[in-house]
């Protein structure tokens, strides 16, 4: 016992001395000067290597601050992580994230550090500046180009048989149907990756907007539904797809990669997607195929409107719990990526699915087709927000509902009003009144 | 111990023995009370406080940063759910199917790995194995066998001349497949358990029986069976709880697809709370305690009625 007390002590004080180790701060918070500051973003390969190359830049020139990045998965598992940090006050000095409903999700009049005064604010945007901010203030800074969920084409398989890109939805039926004449897919869809079979739908909201002016706000007002036309087209669009046969033999369990390579290689002609998805694809696993592929909006069905629906990029935030010397390193690190030359470090480090939405910030000229073919559409003005950047109403079961629509195992209608009873739970959720 | 007790004085002496006596048969174990202190403050932290928390959340509107008081609308809202009902009869179906098939072959594992056969000690491990392997690994290798082109399975079956089904892309079929799955990868842990039940069976009956001319089949059925039942109330009410609240494996190898055919009420409120409606999945949480324990406490008592103390 006398022999074995002091080591107990000893012991004892050694856990304690590891355990409030644990309890170490993050950064280096402080006086003076900031050193580094850390930025949360995305696991995704093409999201690193953006950051790699802004990282790379920024060290050039500023390089008393170097920027450190920690990463987290893509999709609903990232949200979860990003909106816990924030709640227990643990997010790093930066982080980079969605713009539109799922920036709206985050509290940010309670989180993040308003940006109103900042220099930059007018180089911005309209549609990009609208998507970062509510009506007490502005809040982030975009990171990486704008993108549409459109049509990708194979235009090697247009040019051999001799068809045009069409405007109408009974002109892509009828270009649907001579390509499954000749044998190859008319429409390359991969609910395998659930998420990629919400594109029809999503990226149909340009038409529906266009048929109906101020659809958006009667959605989150809970007036206007899926279940009745203009919105109903997109789930019509869905199921005539599945009713003529047009997908590909293994739809049900394609996978996203599979999809593009299927397009890329000139098996399928079409396939509704993200440009920013297929242009980062191309650039890494099929840059012999940066000029056969191209855009073409998602036709509609009643009218003669034909416009892109566009996403905005994702916006860099500060959350409040950055401060001091980290505060004012990171307001600088955000003036900085604005500028062209951070646009410039942007194109580099990865494949751009559209504009950018900062003013002096042009296309380089080695763009793939795909995304020089959405240019004309942002001269003329023929673009669309999309759904989720206009209402804060989103529900979790879209990407289900559409592949019940998409395999013919719901009908459309049913499909549309199963959506509009999910969405309820949204409503709930942000204490709309329905 | 005396048989007749001699005859006590009044006062003092006949109550003190009374007194020791009583406080003998109120204190049956031999360590002082404050032993389960420690264990206590775990199972009441880790455990007590949670679950009295879920219960309030439940009947909140809760985001993370604020919680606002919303009485039972998350309940009538998660009853309101579309998937739900497809949900509760998928994870009835999912939970018994898997747990029969447990027990079917387990027992009939455990009587083949408990009798004179080669390899024996091999033959267990094997059977184990799959028990150790991590949930999510043996769905995503299960996922790429099962694909309906490229798979291993479908493959195999068409040397032999006959097309595979979708077995994870047919809304019909992609329940049941990820039920077989999880039958394989749980079956070990039932023949583990009917072996320690097998070998506590005396072989004195074995014995009568082979006097009295009993064949294999009459050995099972009357001696076997009864014998085993401890075994098979705990199989059962293990794989029966593990199938109702069963989430990984079918999130790994459909996530509830294709569509909402394979969507048990684990993936249901999952799906909630990815989200972001956390108060709600909290109030599905809640509602799922409720089932599984109106079901297993009449069937733990149900089974347990014939057992006595030896």
């Amino acid at each position: 016992m006398n022999r074995t007390r002091p080591l107990t002590a000893g012991a004892a004080a050694v856990a304690a001395a590891l355990a409030l180790t644990a309890c170490g701060g993050s950064g280096d918070a402080g006086d003076g000067e900031a050193t580094s500051l850390s930025v949360y973003i995305d696991s995704t390969p093409a999201s690193v290597e953006l950051w790699d190359g802004l990282k790379a830049a920024y060290a050039e020139e500023n390089p008393d601050v170097t920027i450190e990045v920690e990463t987290h998965p893509a999709g609903s598992e990232g949200d979860n992580l990003v909106k816990t940090r924030l709640a227990t006050g643990e997010m790093n000095d930066l982080f980079w994230y969605n713009s539109g409903s799922l920036f709206q999700a985050l509290k940010p009049d309670q989180n993040l550090v308003p940006l109103d005064d900042e220099d930059w604010v007018d180089t911005l945007d309209d549609n990009f500046a609208t998507v970062v901010s509510t009506d007490q203030g502005l809040y982030g800074a975009p990171v990486g180009a704008s993108f549409a969920g459109a049509v990708i084409y194979n235009k090697d398989i247009y040019a051999d048989l001799g068809l045009q890109v069409p405007t109408t939805w009974d002109d892509y039926m009828a270009n649907n149907q001579a390509i499954k004449d000749a044998g190859l897919v008319a429409v390359a869809q991969s609910y395998g990756d659930t998420w990629t079979s919400q594109v029809p739908v999503l990226g149909d909201f340009y038409n529906v907007e266009a048929a109906e002016p101020g659809w958006a706000d009667a959605y989150t007002a809970g007036d206007a539904k899926f279940a009745d036309q203009p919105a109903l087209a997109g789930f019509e669009h869905l199921q005539e797809v599945f009713d003529a046969g047009l997908m590909n033999e293994d739809f049900a369990s394609a996978t996203y990669d599979d999809a593009v390579k299927m397009l890329a290689e000139g098996q399928a002609a079409h396939y509704p997607m993200l440009t920013g998805n297929v242009a980062a694809a191309i650039g890494e696993n099929y840059p012999d195929a940066a000029d056969s592929l191209g855009v073409f909006p998602l036709p509609s069905s009643q009218g003669d409107a034909n416009g892109l629906t566009v996403w905005m990029p994702n916006g860099t935030y500060i959350p409040k719990t950055t401060e001091g010397p980290q505060l004012d390193a990171a307001k600088e690190f955000l003036a900085w990526l604005v500028t062209p030359d951070s646009c410039a470090a942007q194109a580099e480090a990865s494949t751009l699915g559209g504009p950018f939405v900062v003013d002096g910030c042009d296309l380089p000229d080695d763009v793939p087709a795909l995304v020089s073919d959405m240019q004309p559409y942002f001269d003329s003005g023929d673009t669309g927000l999309a759904l989720e950047f206009l209402s804060p109403i989103k529900g979790p079961a879209l990407e289900q509902i559409t592949v019940e629509v998409g395999s013919g195992i719901r009908s459309a209608e049913d499909g549309a009003a199963l959506y509009d009873e999910d969405v309820v739970k949204q409503a709930q959720q942000l204490g709309l009144d329905w | 111990m005396t048989l007749v007790r001699p005859a006590a004085p009044a006062g003092t002496a006949a109550s003190r023995p009374a007194r020791r006596d009583s406080r003998r048969a109120g204190r049956r174990s031999p360590y002082p009370s404050w032993f389960f202190l420690p264990a206590g403050v775990f199972y009441l932290v880790l455990f007590v406080v949670p679950t009295g928390a879920s219960f309030w959340y439940a009947l909140t509107r809760w985001d993370l940063y604020s919680a606002e008081f919303i009485g039972l609308d998350n309940f009538a809202q998660f009853f309101r759910e579309p998937a739900l009902v497809k949900g509760f009869v998928n994870t009835f179906v999912y939970a018994f199917l898997t747990s029969g098939a447990k027990v079917v072959l387990g027992l009939a594992l455990a009587v083949l790995l408990t009798s004179q056969i080669i390899a024996r000690g091999y033959l267990r491990s094997v059977v184990f194995f799959p028990v150790l392997v991590s949930t999510i690994g043996v769905g995503v290798t299960f996922k790429v066998l099962l694909d309906p082109f490229d798979g291993a399975v479908n493959q195999v079956l068409s040397w032999v001349g006959v097309t595979g089904p979708g077995w994870l892309t047919d809304p019909s079929l992609a329940l049941f497949s990820v039920a077989l799955v999880d039958v394989w990868k749980g079956v070990g842990l039932a023949t583990l358990i009917y072996i320690a039940g097998l070998v506590a069976i005396p072989q004195e009956y074995y014995e009568a029986a082979r006097v009295d001319g009993a064949n294999a089949w009459q050995n099972f059925r009357n001696i076997t069976l009864p014998l085993v039942r401890p075994a098979t109330v705990t199989v059962v009410l293990l794989s029966l709880i593990g199938g109702l609240r069963s989430f990984d494996l079918i999130w790994t190898m459909t996530r509830g697809g294709p569509g909402f055919s394979s969507d048990v009420i684990g993936s249901v409120i999952y799906k909630q709370y990815q989200a972001g409606f956390y108060g709600l999945s909290t109030a599905g949480n809640v509602v799922l305690f409720v089932v599984i324990a109106v079901i297993i406490f009449p069937l733990s008592r149900w089974l347990n009625r014939k057992e006595v103390t030896l």
